[in-house]
């Protein structure tokens, strides 16, 4: 197990460092000149150049690239462009509002998808069975914005039942976590349906059912149990997705997380912010697949030899 | 392939599947004898009296956009960026992935490292910042678009065709072929790609629908297809601070996205249950 971690740890770094390089390597192909950006519109060109210069600029791309390598591993991400502030400063003051929305997420994920999977395993083969992953499709094939959208304009705005977006308590966090939820729920369904179906071919499963245990007692306690856990694993590998579903959602909710700052640093074309989320982005992502990894290869000793 | 066919045909969900594909690509050929207006004209009646947007009704069966237009022709028209992205830019991921995971799968060694090694790194990445970032910094056009989603979207099928091409290559047949001295490229070519071909079948629809909501979201985000072009996701990034008073202007687009995303989902799924007998009954 120990060599199994050392080599996915150092595998892990690896990645982190190509992310770095290639993060890098893009900032350089957005047509805007930072050392402009900085000097303001009116500066003179003597100004511009040593705006530059104070930045680096003017080096060489490999010592740029160490340089920035040797702020990153301080954690230092740079200034913004655009708010003159430390990048970390910015992210550290957006992640709080990113996390709750993750945990409300994961919540209504595993809500939805672990009964539904369940039930489709138990019925499998039915009509039941069939109707709950057409829906579960349905969830994985609608676009977050689509749903963010129809959720606020029946919840928020026909019913009244929640604030109409923005950031605060528990109502503000239901429906951008619901729709976030309902994307992630159709996935989990489709999986824990297939952890669920293989689970319950096992011989214990038999034992249960000749030991005369009822059949909900069969699907829950007695598999359930061991299908269960390779699908918390998965949280880990949600990460990207998440991710991905987090820029959407606070755009559409006015959620002010490091998705809305991304969204708002693109549009601004403030690299160091660009640069900055998605490396805290992939970190989290490589981070969540060592987990997964971690904890698979705990339960199935098997995936180590790998 | 035959015995797959009779299989999908008794699958209801993959009919309804392949019926709203070909509904939405005749739409998309013939947008323009199709469409019952000119999709970008903006009508004096198209607007109510105070100049907000019409409610479906008998004239304008989907209501009208914030500019008078017909929302029924755009969506027809919108189904060409769709379906056009849908298609080409997953057709260029597909043969990017197939590529990339076929030779490391194949090759193996150092190359195969490398490849996979980048796999990875790019499996770190957030595809849609990526792809956001990529097309804010590339200035969007309907091909832009198609590649940048290319781009990010190769991944997931480089690495299922990495592990099928690895056990295909361990497998016995490969072995007699190399016995009888066939080249490297003639085994890959000649005896593995065919066997990758169900894989590839699948993994490609599936692919299509990832693609049309990338495209959606991205036209969302405003970084997608640029007006007046018309697509789906377009539609609803500009009348979405209207949604209140017009919801047909997010519900029809919305719904659109959502069936054609859907359709390239279920039919994806029955191949897969119809070519891969060993994954039957279990996803």
């Amino acid at each position: 197990m120990l060599r199994f971690l050392a080599r996915r740890l150092a595998q892990s770094v690896l990645v982190i460092l190509g992310v770095t390089l290639v993060t890098f390597l893009i900032s350089f192909a957005v047509p805007a000149d930072p050392a402009r950006m900085i000097a303001g519109r009116s500066a003179s060109a003597a100004e511009v150049a040593s705006v530059r210069h104070q930045l680096g600029l003017d080096r060489p791309l490999p010592v740029q690239y160490l340089r920035y390598l040797g702020h990153l591993v301080r954690g230092d991400l740079g200034r913004s462009y655009v708010q003159r502030i430390d990048v970390s400063t910015v992210v550290e003051s957006r992640l709080p509002a990113t996390l709750e929305l993750m945990a409300g997420a994961i919540f209504f994920e595993l809500l939805l998808g672990l009964p539904a999977g369940a039930f489709s395993a138990a019925r499998r083969g039915t009509r039941a069975d069939k109707g709950t992953m057409v829906l579960s499709f349905i969830g994985v094939s609608a676009p977050q914005f689509v749903v963010g959208l129809l959720l606020l304009y029946v919840f928020g705005y026909l019913l009244d039942l929640f604030p109409l977006g923005g950031y605060g308590g528990l109502a503000n966090l239901f429906l951008p976590a619901l729709t976030l939820g309902i994307a992630g729920g159709g996935w989990y369904a489709r999986q824990s349906r297939s952890s669920m179906v293989d689970a319950l071919r096992q011989d214990y499963v038999r034992t249960a059912r000749a030991k005369g245990a009822g059949e909900w007692r069969v699907v829950l306690l007695h598999a359930g149990r061991n299908a269960v856990l390779p699908v918390i694993a998965m949280i880990g590998l949600d990460i990207g997705n998440f991710m991905q579903g987090v820029v959407v959602v606070e755009a559409v909710y006015g959620w002010p997380g490091i998705g809305q700052l991304a969204w708002q640093a693109i549009q601004q074309l403030d690299i160091p912010v660009i640069m900055g989320v998605t490396i805290v982005a992939a970190v989290a992502i490589v981070l969540g697949n060592l987990l997964a990894d971690i904890i698979t290869g705990a339960l199935d000793p098997r995936i180590r030899v790998r | 392939m035959r015995s797959a066919w009779s299989r999908i045909r008794r699958d209801k969900a993959a009919l309804f599947g392949l019926a709203v594909i070909a509904v939405v690509t005749f739409a998309a050929l013939f947008a323009p004898f199709v469409a019952p207006f000119n999709p970008d004209q903006q009508f004096a009646n198209g607007l109510t009296l105070q100049g907000a947007p019409r409610p479906p009704d008998g004239v304008y069966w989907f209501g009208t956009d914030l500019l008078g237009r017909d929302l029924l022709s755009r969506l027809i028209w919108g189904a060409r960026a769709s379906m056009i992205i849908g298609l080409a830019a997953n057709l260029a991921a597909v043969v990017i992935g197939t590529t990339l995971g076929a030779t490391a799968g194949f090759l193996g060694g150092w190359i195969g490292t490398v490849i996979m090694r980048f796999t990875d790194l790019m499996m770190a990445f957030p595809a849609l910042l990526l792809a956001i970032a990529l097309a804010a910094i590339l200035h969007p056009s309907l091909w832009i678009v198609a590649l940048v989603i290319a781009l990010v979207n190769w991944v997931q099928i480089a690495r299922v065709i990495y592990t099928e091409t690895r056990a295909l290559a361990a497998r016995e047949f490969v072995e007699a072929v190399r016995a009888l001295g066939a080249g490297r490229w003639r085994i890959l070519a000649r005896h593995v790609l065919p066997h990758l071909l169900p894989t590839i079948l699948v993994w490609g629809t599936l692919g299509i629908s990832s693609t049309v909501l990338i495209e959606a979201t991205l036209s969302f985000l405003g970084v997608g297809v640029q007006p007046p072009t018309p697509s789906w996701g377009g539609i609803i990034f500009q009348s979405q601070s209207y949604f209140m008073v017009a919801p047909w202007l997010v519900v029809f687009p919305g719904l659109a996205i959502i069936f054609l995303a859907l359709s390239f989902n279920l039919v994806g799924d029955a191949l897969r249950d119809a070519l891969d007998p060993t994954q039957r009954g279990i996803t």
